[in-house]
């Protein structure tokens, strides 16, 4: 029972001439706090969408907790416990935060397929869906339409519906993106508090939030996988620095 | 000639004839569905104006056939210019149900305007001297008029092709179906390009409407009867394809005219069940983009 | 709100309000009001019933379709034909119609609901068209362009007759409808129906949640066909003739409208978008049957192109 929570094995992925996923071997342990890096069009959204089952790979697996669910579509391995949010947030703007939850809370519940069943069991969502609200402080604008929140609160939205689906291993793409620093202090809290045994991938470009967070950092650039390894041997590599830090001298 | 060989070729040449017909109609809606993202389901309603100006400027003004077909083109092509403007224009990108919404009101409308304006039968089409009659090309016999559209549609389809394939102007179609933003960003002026586009394809279907007006009736009802087999054109052809909706006709023309000829009882109905299956094959049709 | 609060807001929304009692205390009392008018309000009120079925999925579930027609006509020939060839038993004949629409529903939903937007619309209009085609040429067992001729329905629980005036057709209708009306309020305040708006407001996030979407939408696009079968049954038993006309583009196109005019989504739009335009258009066809298509034409687009966000937004803003 050791195997790693997500692990893709020659993952490769191409749109005629373009390579955006290159024979990816990657490695993601139980528990981990491990970030991808890259500059921009490195392929890390694709390696998401490739790993989650939005894009379907030229070649390669994928393995779940030792389990070969490259054949699945997305919503079996999200039943499976591979969760991720969006980029760009994605939710029901028009609807408010409160349903938002209770729907990826149903899903996983499995009731949200039931016709007939009366509205009892739905009550223990709902229930289920505001206490979630509460941890993350959002329980006053629960009633709320997700598009008058500001967009800090958005996000944390995000990462709240992500939560209701009991994620096993959780891929959050650019979590503070666009969100302005005040309310980014927030967002970083909630990561850091989440629990030990869900093993979580960042993608992020601040690079801050990076150090902080992980344990672990891969860098990846135009599709394949530049370096690996804990922060300090990343910050410290040439490679690294020039490929994407920049060519200034760094602190 | 032999008896099935010469139904194959009469099946042919007479699915071949509907084909044009189809293929200019229908080329025009593909683009608008594939560029604009726009349901025009009024599409019909320009293809039967081309129909009805064409008969009128004959039968009314004595107009020679030739250039009243050219006239009733234009005349179709510039009517559709304020009805871009103004009405489509507002919904591009917008939700479809809008879309669906708008243009059935615009089908509605012209369904009693024809109506009110040429009465409720059908107006035939009489074509010129020079093309009644039969063509004799030795071995047997043609329509000398389904000759006609064959022949001019060939060559309309050929520089519809080459002018997609060859100017700055289809370059710039080709670049914005395929990806419109993109486009944008380079510097395409995407809404003077819509604009043309849509004139274009109007006039092309005004083009084919009045050609084709003795295989496609012209009638007030002309653009309900018939957005079924402009639409299926399009789904199975691929939208915002240029080739697909002609491999798409010629399917559909072909078999259309086999089945007539062959099992005249369950005409149309093979037809669809054909569209379905090429459908669930390939649910973005033929030729369209995944 | 204090959290015990949200969370009853929100859970109770299913409960009955007092309002929800109006649409049928009015046709209660239209009955009595308006007695020389029934046969007309139980076409209304079966009508109602096939906007409704739309309404699920249009407004709920987000699929557009062009093709409702199909199953309210698969469910109109059904029992018309059952009813003309010895079966006039009209509670049978109501579930076979449904049965009949509800299995066209499925077959047609599991070719049409693989793809989205454009395609699926283009594909509705195919199905239907297909369907109006094979009747046409069945036309030894539909009648064709005559339209289904020697229907005998039978009294209902062998007590009321279905007369000339409606009386019995109008309750017969009311009922039907009520009870579907309660199916479907149940279904739509349902974790299945609040699934079908997740669908629809972003079909992205769905399959993020792990909500097997296609699944559902083949669900609701049965059971909504079902409920137009229904419906086409009601009138071809209460009207006891059956035509092509049940399944043309035009009556697809129509039910699209009565919904537009009530509002899409909110279960109460057939219930006031039916009955005006039904009304309108019995007034007007006695004065110009042609040009009523004109107005309504018109109609649509002034709708379409002056309320703002388009006609779901409009319909939007009177929701909460």
């Amino acid at each position: 029972m050791n195997s790693p929570a997500l692990e893709t094995l020659g993952l490769q992925k191409s749109f005629g001439a373009l390579t955006v996923a290159n024979a990816v071997d990657f490695r993601l342990d139980r528990g981990a706090r491990h970030a991808l890096i890259g500059p921009n069009g490195a392929g890390k959204t694709t390696f998401v969408e490739l790993v989650t089952g939005a894009l379907r790979p030229n070649a390669g697996q994928i393995r779940l907790g030792g389990v070969d669910v490259t054949q699945l579509v997305q919503a079996e391995r999200v039943k499976r416990g591979l969760v991720r949010t969006f980029q760009i947030t994605a939710l029901f703007c028009r609807l408010s935060i409160l349903e938002n939850v209770t729907l990826a809370i149903c899903e996983r519940q499995g009731i949200a397929g039931g016709l007939v069943r009366p509205s009892g069991h739905h009550r223990a969502a709902i229930e289920e869906a505001h206490a979630l609200l509460e941890r993350l402080g959002l329980e006053d604008e629960a009633l709320r339409p997700v598009n008058t929140l500001a967009y800090g609160r958005q996000r944390l939205v995000e990462i709240a519906v992500s939560l209701a689906l009991s994620p096993k291993v959780l891929l959050l793409d650019e979590p503070a993106a666009g969100v302005p620093s005040s309310e980014s202090g927030r967002i970083i809290e909630i990561i850091e508090r989440l629990p030990a045994d869900i093993a979580l991938l960042i993608i992020e470009h601040d690079m801050d939030l990076v150090f902080r967070l992980a344990q672990r950092i891969t860098v990846m650039v135009q599709g394949s996988i530049l370096v690996e390894g804990p922060p300090e041997t990343i910050a410290a590599d040439p490679e690294v620095r020039r490929v994407y830090l920049g060519e200034r001298a760094s602190a | 000639m032999s008896d099935a060989l010469s139904a194959a070729v009469s099946i042919g040449f007479h699915g071949l004839a509907f084909a044009m017909v189809l293929y200019l109609i229908s080329v025009g809606l593909s683009v608008t569905m594939g560029l604009m993202g726009f349901v025009n389901l009024a599409h019909g309603v320009f293809a039967m104006l081309g129909g009805y100006v064409l008969t009128s400027l004959m039968s009314r003004l004595g107009v020679p056939f030739l250039p009243a077909v050219l006239g009733a083109a234009v005349a179709v092509a510039a009517a559709s210019l304020p009805i871009e403007r103004l009405l489509y224009r507002r919904l591009y990108g917008g939700d479809e149900l809008d879309q669906v919404l708008l243009t059935m009101g615009l089908v509605f409308m012209s369904v009693a305007g024809a109506t009110y304006i040429w009465g409720p039968l059908q107006q035939p089409l009489q074509p010129p001297a020079w093309l009644s009659g039969a063509v004799d090309v030795g071995f047997r016999t043609f329509p000398a008029y389904r000759s006609f559209l064959i022949l001019c549609g060939a060559t309309l389809v050929t520089a519809l092709w080459l002018g997609i394939e060859r100017t700055r102007f289809g370059a710039r179609v080709r670049a914005s179906v395929d990806n419109l933003r993109m486009a944008q960003s380079v510097g395409i002026d995407t809404s003077r390009l819509f604009m043309t586009t849509f004139a274009l394809g109007s006039g092309l279907a005004g083009l084919g409407g009045g050609l084709g007006a003795d295989l496609l009736a012209i009638n007030p009802g002309y653009a309900l009867q018939n957005l079924a087999y402009f639409l299926i054109v399009v789904a199975v052809g691929g939208l915002g394809s240029i080739r697909g909706p002609f491999a798409a006709a010629l399917l559909l023309g072909v078999a259309d005219s086999g089945f007539k000829y062959l099992l005249p009882e369950f005409g149309a109905f093979f037809i669809y069940t054909l569209t379905m299956a090429i459908l669930l094959w390939r649910p973005r049709g033929l030729f369209g983009r995944a | 709100m204090t959290p015990i609060g949200a969370v009853d807001a929100f859970a109770g929304r299913h409960r009955y309000h007092l309002l929800e009692a109006l649409p049928w205390l009015a046709a209660v009392a239209t009955y009595f009001v308006f007695p020389d008018y029934l046969a007309l309000g139980a076409q209304i009120l079966a009508t109602i019933l096939f906007a409704l079925s739309a309404d699920l999925v249009l407004g709920y579930a987000g699929i557009v379709t062009l093709g409702h027609a199909a199953f309210f006509g698969a469910g109109a020939y059904m029992a018309g034909i059952l009813a003309a060839h010895g079966w006039g038993e009209p509670i049978t004949g109501l579930f076979a119609g449904a049965a009949a629409a509800a299995l066209l529903g499925f077959l047609s939903g599991l070719v049409v609901l693989r793809t989205t937007g454009l395609a699926l619309l283009m594909q509705t209009l195919v199905v239907a068209t297909m369907v109006a085609e094979a009747a046409n040429k069945a036309s030894f067992i539909t009648g064709g362009d005559d339209g289904l001729q020697g229907m005998v329905v039978w009294p209902v629980f062998g007590w009321f007759r279905f007369d000339l005036f409606g009386h019995t057709a109008y309750f017969y209708c009311l009922t039907v409808l009520f009870l579907c009306w309660l199916a479907a309020r149940h279904i739509v305040h349902s974790p299945f129906g609040r699934s079908l708006t997740g669908i629809r407001e972003n079909v992205r996030r769905m399959h993020a949640i792990g909500a097997p979407v296609a699944r559902r939408r083949l669900v609701i696009y049965t059971i909504s066909a079902g409920l137009a079968g229904i419906s086409g049954a009601l009138i071809a038993q209460t009207t006891q003739f059956v035509s092509l006309s049940f399944l043309s583009l035009e009556r697809s196109g129509t039910v699209l409208i009565m919904l537009i005019i009530g509002g899409v989504g909110q279960l109460y739009g057939a219930f006031i978008g039916v009955p005006l335009y039904m009304v309108a258009q019995n007034r007007f066809s006695e004065i110009d049957p042609v040009y009523w298509y004109f107005w309504i034409g018109l109609l649509m687009v002034v709708v379409v192109v002056f309320a703002r966000g388009g006609v779901l937004g409009l319909s939007d803003r009177f929701r909460r």
